[in-house]
C-alpha cells in the first residue's frame, strides 16, 4: 500500500447528498455520528462542502432535478473519492422504479463503489458497509 | 448602503417529507423577503399509488417520509376504513396509538437535537440523540425495524405487542422520564438558549390563521388545534391528555410545547399499555367498495391528510396527500422577514422542516452571482451569535 491510498483511506470525510430520499437513510446517517455508535472517533465526519469530502454518500432514488446536481456534485469531488450508495432506493430504485420522475438509479449517473442495502440501512450495516469499503480501497494495486 | 442579495437555501433537502428551495432577499442582515420553491424530491407518489393495489399503497405512503414513517400509512389506513366502513378491533386501535405516539417522541427529541445543533449547542444535539435511541429500539423491538415499522394494515396491524415486550416498553419509557425532565431544565433554564430563541420567528394568532398553519407550530402561537382531541381517531377518544399550548408564538415556545409534549406522549403510552385489551388485531378486510374516504391523523407536525377514491377495483383511482409541513413551510415567509440571516438557520428549522437543506446554503450576490457564504457559514454565523450573547449573558 502507498503512501497516497492510506492517506486517503484514513479519516475519510463524507458527504451526504441526498437525491429525493425519504428522509431515513439521512438520519440513519446522522445517527452514525451521535453517542451510541459515534463513527467520529475514527475520523470519519460529515463535511459541508464536497470539494472537501473523500465519499459521497448518495440516498434516495434521483429525479430530474437531482439527476443534475448530482453529476455536478460528482465533477466537484476531488478525485479519488469514493461513492456510497445507501439505501434500497439508491441501489435499485425499489418502488419508484416505475414513477414518471425517476429517470435513472444512482450507478447509471455516477460509479458507484460500494452499496448499502436496507430500507434503511441499520448504522451498523453502515459502518460494516465503510470498513469493507475501506478494505477494498486498501487492496487495490 | 442597502445592499441588496440573494439566500439560497436548498435547493433538495433530505430530512422532510416535503422539498422545498428558499431563497432569502437580505438587505445587509435583515432578511426583507423570502422565496420558496419546492419540488426537488418529487417522487410521484400519489400516481405511483394509482398503480398499486390497496395493501401495497400502506407502504408505499410509508416512503413519504422517514420521519413521519407511521402517520401517513394511519392516515392512508383510516381513509380506507371510513371509505368502506370498516370496525377496526379495539386492540389495533391500541397499538396503533402506542406507535403513533413512540414516533411522536423521536420526531420532537429529533428535532430538538437538530435546533441544538443550529444554534451551537452540539451537547443538545448528542444528548437529544442519545435519549432518542432507547425509543428506537422499543420500534425494532416491537416492530422489528428501527424506522419504517409497517405496522399500519387496512383494517388493524400487522403485528400484536406481544405481553413479554411490555415489560421493556414500560422500563424504556420510565427512563425517558428523567432524561426529558433534565432535557426541560437545561434548555428552559438556559440564559443563552432564552436570548437565542425568545422573541425570534415570531409567528402571530392572525397570521397563524391566514397562512392555515398547523400541528406544534399553530399550537405555539395560541391556536388550539389538535386532531387528536377534535376529531378523536384510534385510541385517543379513549385515553386523557393534554394539549400543551403557549400564546408566543415565538421559536422558545414552538421548543417548550415539543417538549411538554414529549411528557403527554409518554402518559399516553402508558395509559394504553394499561387498558389495552385483549383479543383480535386484524379485522381481515377481503373487499375495498367503491366510494371515497378521508383520513386525518395528528402527525408530529400538524395534521396529516389522506383522501382515497375506489370505483370497486383493487386500486386507488386517485389519492390525495397533504403533509403538515405543507402549509408549515409556507408560514416561514412571514417568520423570518424581518429577522437576521443569523437567526434564519434556526426560524426555518423552527417549524420542523429540514435542517440538511439550511447546511448547503449559500449566500450569492445578485448582481455578480458570486457565492459569499455557504451553508456551514451560515450555521457557524448562528452559532457565532450564540458565543457572543453566551459571553453577554454570563
Amino acid at each position: 500500500m502507498d503512501i497516497k491510498t492510506e492517506a486517503f483511506t484514513k479519516s475519510l470525510w463524507v458527504f451526504h447528498a441526498a437525491c429525493s430520499p425519504c428522509n431515513n437513510c439521512d438520519i440513519e446517517i446522522l445517527d452514525c455520528l451521535t453517542p451510541r455508535h459515534d463513527v467520529e472517533r475514527f475520523g470519519i465526519v460529515l463535511v459541508g462542502s464536497v470539494r472537501h469530502a473523500d465519499v459521497l454518500l448518495v440516498t434516495g432514488v434521483p429525479n430530474f432535478k437531482t439527476k443534475e446536481t448530482l453529476k455536478k456534485l460528482y465533477s466537484q469531488v476531488p478525485k479519488p473519492c469514493l461513492v456510497i450508495a445507501v439505501g434500497s432506493c439508491a441501489c435499485g430504485r425499489v418502488m419508484f422504479r416505475d414513477s414518471y420522475n425517476s429517470p435513472c438509479s444512482v450507478d447509471e449517473i455516477v460509479p458507484v463503489d460500494a452499496y448499502i442495502p436496507g430500507c434503511p440501512p441499520k448504522p451498523e450495516a453502515m459502518i460494516a458497509g465503510i470498513v469493507k469499503l475501506i478494505v477494498k480501497a486498501r487492496s487495490k494495486k | 448602503m442597502s445592499h441588496k442579495i440573494v439566500v439560497p437555501i436548498g435547493p433538495y433537502h433530505p430530512l422532510q417529507e416535503e422539498p422545498e428551495y428558499f431563497r432569502l432577499y437580505v438587505e445587509g442582515e435583515k432578511v426583507v423577503d423570502i422565496d420558496i420553491v419546492i419540488g426537488y424530491m418529487h417522487r410521484g407518489v400519489e400516481k405511483l399509488s394509482e398503480s398499486k393495489h390497496f395493501d401495497q399503497v400502506a407502504f408505499l405512503v410509508e416512503r413519504i417520509c422517514g420521519i413521519c414513517s407511521n402517520s401517513h400509512p394511519f392516515a392512508y389506513c383510516l381513509a380506507i376504513e371510513d371509505l368502506g366502513k370498516i370496525e377496526v378491533p379495539p386492540r389495533a386501535n391500541f397499538i396503533r396509538t402506542i406507535i403513533a405516539e413512540l414516533e411522536r417522541i423521536h420526531s420532537h427529541l429529533l428535532w430538538l437535537g437538530l435546533a441544538g445543533h443550529f444554534i451551537g449547542y452540539n451537547t443538545v444535539w448528542m444528548w437529544a440523540w442519545r435519549y432518542r435511541e432507547p425509543v428506537l429500539d422499543c420500534f425494532e423491538m416491537i416492530t422489528g425495524n428501527r424506522n419504517h415499522y409497517a405496522m399500519m394494515k387496512i383494517g388493524g396491524v400487522r403485528r400484536d405487542i406481544e405481553d413479554k415486550d411490555i415489560p421493556a416498553l414500560r422500563k424504556i419509557l420510565d427512563e425517558l422520564c428523567p432524561a426529558v425532565d433534565m432535557f426541560k431544565g437545561a434548555i428552559m433554564d438556559d440564559p443563552v438558549i432564552q436570548a437565542r430563541l425568545v422573541k425570534v420567528g415570531v409567528l402571530t394568532k392572525q397570521e397563524t390563521i391566514d397562512w392555515c398553519v398547523v400541528g406544534p407550530t399553530a399550537r405555539a402561537s395560541g391556536v388550539d388545534i389538535d386532531v387528536r382531541r377534535d376529531e378523536p381517531y384510534g385510541a385517543y377518544g379513549l385515553v386523557k391528555f393534554n394539549i400543551p399550548a403557549a400564546k408566543d408564538g415565538d421559536i422558545f415556545s414552538k421548543t417548550v410545547i415539543r417538549i411538554k409534549e414529549l411528557y403527554e406522549s409518554i402518559s399516553i403510552i402508558r395509559q394504553c399499555l394499561d387498558i389495552m385489551p385483549k383479543g383480535e388485531f386484524d379485522a381481515d378486510v377481503k373487499q375495498i367498495p367503491p366510494g371515497e374516504g378521508i383520513g386525518r391523523v395528528e402527525a408530529p407536525r400538524g395534521e396529516c391528510f389522506h383522501y382515497v377514491k375506489s370505483d370497486g377495483t383493487n386500486r386507488p383511482v386517485r389519492h390525495k396527500i397533504r403533509a403538515p409541513s405543507y402549509v408549515n413551510v409556507a408560514s416561514n415567509k412571514v417568520a423570518c422577514v424581518g429577522g437576521t440571516i443569523s437567526d434564519a438557520a434556526i426560524t426555518l428549522a423552527a417549524v420542523d422542516p429540514c435542517y440538511c437543506c439550511t447546511e448547503r446554503t449559500a449566500v450569492v450576490d445578485r448582481v455578480s452571482d458570486k457565492k459569499i457564504l455557504n451553508g456551514f457559514d451560515l450555521v457557524k454565523l448562528s452559532q457565532e451569535k450564540t458565543e457572543y450573547l453566551k459571553k453577554k449573558v454570563i
